[in-house]
């Protein structure tokens, strides 16, 4: 007989999380705060004593990432908020990732430490230095075992290499290279070298009146190391092949969804912004967020999407307020399941919802405290839009639009989310067994 | 008019009043239809309206670019007492204009004061539950 349930595990870290990262394997999951510093948690291995906790996240790793820092040329603070952190393919025994503010990329080595050596002949064991007088015979100095230290340090600092604010950095699939994107350029790096990186896109107009979009977000093909896409503010995307040219400001392909312009707002732009871009693990879709759908776009087809999913259509009546309080800009991201059968992405009131492509069923689930027992299975909650509400929904005008999921990750390949309410980590692990 | 009491309304005249009041009445429930259509066709247009209505200027230069500028110039920008300084010693000579209320750009070639400059934000302060 089969047993579903769900194990939820809540963090209360020190500030905002502003980034949430599983690795390749799903083995760790990497956050990255308004602070500028990262704690990373690992999955406890299975254990034959321990059936019960198997399977749980624990803080493995804690650093200090980006300091603030200020731009005494262009009074500019520059913010040590961390926008993104991306894992690298493990290719050893240590773990790596870049990690990103505003405006310095870092590459971060955390690597185990078990073994410490023992037996210097100029040093005692606390590490003062011995009076060499008194060394009268030489001994090797052996490895003994010690309680394990994780330790991370800074591998590279790709430094003074954006003008405007970093927004996505992606790692490409010949693991080689990366790409980092600003508003306005995208430059692709190596991951050997520091002081130099090219510049593959540029839409910076020549005079900045004429300014009219700026990218949003970016990433490489999960498989293709020659194809990247970007998005704009004004609700399209754009890929780019780096074979066909050093400078890839002619797209490939470009998706734009057509507007009926009957139906154009003052809102229209703003919300048709997008604010993440995500390919699927198959390589075959792209999943954009703009401020109230997600849509699912096939790379064969750039004329409209194959697929849009309302989020939260009920605040096309708040919008006036909603821009007012500049929610209207808020950044949601999305993300796919390890099969890219469900995608997931947040809303207001620590919502966040799931959307299955195949049954077209969805649901929205709330990361709270109160209702998040640690065995419990999440219970689906409702918005009620208008008229008679019923006992357990909410009405949308008594949504707290502070609460925001922003940031949300997906294991890959298991039925692991991670959810991130402000300063709450959620880790939701769904179970049969 | 006349002081007579009038008289009761023949039938006629009752109908062609009752037809008036029925006319009345669907001209007022077809408005109401067509302002209820209105919300429901298009939300978005009447918050629009809500929006125009709070703020009549807005919309007037292209709204992209606003946002766009904004973003692009998200950062502080300090209070350069050099330039308020040399400015300051420059108004013994001419007259410059103090700065209009919705400029949001300081240079150096009008007098900044500290009342121009967008707030600056609380000095970093570390979380205690940081490690």
């Amino acid at each position: 007989k089969l047993r579903h349930h769900s194990i939820t595990t809540v963090t209360l870290l020190p500030d905002i999380i502003s980034t949430v990262e599983f690795n390749h394997t799903g083995e760790l999951l990497a956050t990255g705060d308004k602070g500028g510093r990262v704690v990373i948690f690992q999955r406890e291995q299975e254990s034959k004593n321990q059936i019960h906790r198997r399977g749980e996240y624990n803080v493995y790793s804690t650093f200090q990432s980006h300091e603030p820092e200020f731009d005494y040329l262009k009074s500019l603070e520059i913010e040590e908020k961390i926008n993104k952190i991306r894992w690298l393919p493990q290719q050893n025994a240590a773990y790596f990732l870049l990690s990103t503010n505003d405006k310095t990329v870092k590459l971060w080595k955390v690597s185990e430490r078990d073994k410490r050596p023992e037996g210097y002949n100029l040093k005692d064991e606390e590490g003062r230095l011995r009076d060499p007088a008194t060394i009268t015979t030489l001994r090797v100095p052996v490895l003994r075992p010690m309680d394990l230290m994780v330790e991370a340090t800074p591998r590279r600092v790709f430094a003074n290499a954006h003008t405007y604010h970093i927004n996505s950095i992606s790692v490409n699939s010949d693991y080689e290279t990366y790409m980092s994107a600003d508003d306005l350029r995208i430059n692709l790096w190596n991951f050997e070298i520091t002081n130099q990186s090219f510049n593959i896109v540029d839409i910076k107009p020549a005079n900045m009146e004429e300014l009219t979009e700026v990218i949003t977000a970016a990433e490489f093909h999960p498989h293709h190391c020659n194809t990247f896409v970007y998005s704009s503010s004004k609700g399209t995307i754009r890929l780019c092949d780096m074979r066909a040219s050093a400078l890839c400001d002619r797209h490939t392909k470009f998706f734009e969804e057509p507007e009926d312009p009957s139906n154009r707002s003052f809102f229209s732009e703003i919300i048709s912004s997008i604010s993440d871009v995500k390919f699927s693990h198959s390589g075959r879709y792209i999943m954009t967020r703009d401020y109230l759908t997600v849509k699912v776009w096939d790379l064969n087809m750039e004329n409209r999407p194959i697929e849009t999913y309302q989020v939260h259509d009920y605040l096309r009546s708040k919008l006036c307020s909603l821009y007012e309080n500049d929610c209207i800009f808020d950044k949601f991201e999305c993300v796919w399941n390890g099969s890219d059968s469900v995608i997931m992405t947040g809303s207001y009131n620590n919502f966040f919802r799931m959307f299955d492509r195949n049954t077209k069923r969805d649901v929205t689930l709330e990361a709270s405290r109160e209702n998040s027992k640690p065995r419990a299975i999440l219970k689906p909650r409702k918005v009620c839009v208008g008229g008679k509400r019923r006992k357990d929904e909410i009405s949308v005008d008594s949504l707290d639009f502070s609460k925001k999921i922003l940031h949300t990750a997906w294991h890959p390949s298991e039925n692991i989310i991670a959810v991130a309410a402000t300063n709450n980590l959620y880790i939701f692990q769904d179970k049969v067994n | 008019m006349s002081a007579e009491v009038p008289e009761a309304a023949s039938a006629e005249e009752q109908k062609s009043e009752h037809n008036l009041l029925f006319w009345f009445i669907e001209v007022i429930y077809l408005k109401l239809f067509q302002e209820m259509e209105d919300k429901v066709t298009s939300p978005e247009k009447a918050e629009e309206a809500k929006l125009k209505a709070r703020y009549p200027h807005l919309g007037q230069k292209p709204g992209g670019s606003d946002f766009l500028r904004k973003r692009l110039q998200k950062g502080q920008k300090y209070f350069d007492s050099g330039d308020y300084n040399m400015a300051k010693a420059k108004m013994k000579n001419k007259q410059l204009p103090a700065a209009a209320p919705d400029k949001t750009e300081v240079t150096g070639d009008h007098i900044p004061t500290p009342q121009d400059l967008p707030q600056r934000k609380p000095s970093l302060v570390t979380s205690k539950l940081a490690g």
